[in-house]
């Protein structure tokens, strides 16, 4: 038996992402947020329609940090980020795994905005030469990147307006297919407000009620972050969970528990915004990957 | 039935009564929403290919095809001619319809011919073939670092990617569902 080189051919891009994952640390620690880690095993994640977790022995593992990383914040936690694993149930494409790392970081005392600055910084930070070359395109990440806000992506992009899209099933479809694929080819782009019954966990627009706070990173049609200007008021929380939920059971998912211990503190936090940003996409990025598995040691067909 | 899970490269659907293959295939999902399944499909009969997205829900008929066990025999100007190896009958494929396959074809090579109605439409090989090197540039001193790739051109005419310690004469197999170097035969 040879050894195997296909593993072997992974080296170089291997050795890149560990010191990705290094420089990440050192951006997070030079600039005061606390590393934490919470439990990949929790009694049942934040509800959503399409995201599906791995049952583990009566419970699930988590598809996200955020409801333990948002009880920090209600602690007094003012600064914190997490790198960890996270698993999905039935995602596997080129940018998929069920399996994954995940960067999420919380600032209380913030909105959305800064976290799209903190993108900023941190992309500096990682591509000292500001700019990358993906897809043999050379993208500039000089700050300040374009904001484009949802609607006008549909009034560019797509020929229906978004609340148009959304009665009809179709958003999804036309961000995956239509929006997404254009997006931050010159610069990255942040894609940012979009309709409130799409962000459960993010707060209205004080202005514009129909639109919640939330942002998308794209760099070179990849999607990379998504951020909120987190919800904070226990009652809406409460609400919007038991809707999800519903929405869920209807459609044949297992039930989660409602996460009684985060509602509960969740009146405690102050206003907040919180993102996750998948490395396993960013080291793509940055090592000119156009698959995941190449910037992935064993993806679960190579076990 | 098939359901948007079992979607994958290589699987055969009926799609308005025609057998179709997906040539290749990507899941997606944009941000928190729903997931879509990208498929380049290929009609087995026109060869005509598409793209279609499907969405989670939706279901697909399995394709109703046979495969018969038959013998390469030869190629000539109207194709690859392959023998059922129990009834004499022969069926002739044309030369788009094997794609790269045609590399691996090796002669009396024992394959399954995939039917439509009487008609053969697509061949599977033995998922590994041994093709020996016929060109590939000697390996460069002091280049030692592991994973390193060289291109080499098979007897067939096949050209591949393959660790730089192959040489020309080597007997080499390939996998023939990938394309992709497996390993060294010794002899």
């Amino acid at each position: 038996m040879e050894i195997n080189w296909a593993l072997a051919r992974k080296m170089e891009k291997l050795a890149k992402r560990a010191r990705i994952v290094q420089a990440i640390r050192a951006f997070f620690v030079a600039n005061d947020f606390l590393e934490v880690e919470t439990p990949h095993r929790i009694p049942g994640n934040a509800p959503e329609l399409h995201i599906d977790a791995v049952p583990s022995a009566g419970w699930f593992l988590h598809t996200s940090p955020e409801l333990c990383m948002k009880r920090l914040l209600a602690a007094g936690f003012p600064k914190i980020f997490q790198i960890c694993r996270c698993w999905r149930e039935g995602e596997r494409g080129s940018r998929h795994l069920p399996e994954y790392t995940m960067l999420e970081w919380y600032r209380a005392g913030a909105d959305y905005r800064q976290l799209m600055v903190d993108c900023e910084e941190l992309l500096a930070a990682l591509a000292p030469e500001r700019n990358l070359l993906w897809q043999n395109r050379r993208i500039d990440l000089t700050p300040p990147w374009p904001r484009l806000s949802v609607a006008e992506a549909f009034a560019r992009f797509a020929g229906v307006t978004a609340e148009v899209a959304l009665a009809a099933d179709r958003f999804d479809e036309i961000v995956a297919l239509e929006i997404e694929p254009r997006l931050g080819w010159e610069k990255p782009v942040i894609l940012f407000d979009y309709p409130a019954p799409l962000a459960a966990l993010a707060r209205r627009k004080a202005e514009n009620p129909a639109v919640a706070e939330r942002f998308e990173l794209y760099i070179g049609g990849l999607e990379l972050a998504n951020a909120f200007s987190e919800l904070t008021d226990p009652r809406e929380q409460r609400e919007r969970f038991a809707a999800e939920e519903a929405a869920r059971r209807a459609a044949g998912k297992a039930p989660y528990p409602v996460p009684e211990p985060f509602l509960q503190e969740l009146g405690h936090m102050p206003e907040a915004a919180g993102i996750a940003l998948g490395v396993d996409r960013l080291a793509m990025l940055l090592t000119g990957s156009t698959t995941i598995d190449e910037v992935t040691a064993f993806t679960s067909e190579d076990l | 039935m098939y359901s948007c899970g079992d979607l994958k490269k290589g699987l055969k659907l009926m799609i308005d009564g025609e057998p179709h293959v997906i040539v290749s295939f990507d899941f997606t999902k944009p941000g928190k929403g729903q997931a879509l399944y990208k498929c380049k499909l290929r009609n087995m009969i026109t060869g005509s290919l598409f793209d279609r997205t499907y969405r989670s829900g939706e279901s697909f008929e399995p394709a109703s095809l046979e495969d018969r066990d038959m013998q390469f025999l030869y190629k000539d100007e109207s194709g690859y001619v392959f023998m059922d190896s129990k009834s004499y009958e022969q069926v002739t494929l044309p030369e788009e319809t094997l794609g790269d396959d045609k590399y691996f074809l090796k002669d009396n090579m024992e394959v399954d011919i995939l039917m439509f109605n009487d008609r053969g439409i697509g061949v599977t090989l033995p998922n590994f073939v041994n093709l020996r090197v016929t060109q590939s540039d000697p390996w460069v001193k002091g280049d030692t670092a592991a994973g390193n790739n060289k291109p080499a051109t098979v007897e067939s005419g096949y050209t591949l990617a393959v660790p730089s310690f192959v040489e020309e004469g080597d007997l080499i197999q390939i996998d023939t569902r990938t394309g992709q170097y497996a390993t060294r035969v010794k002899e």
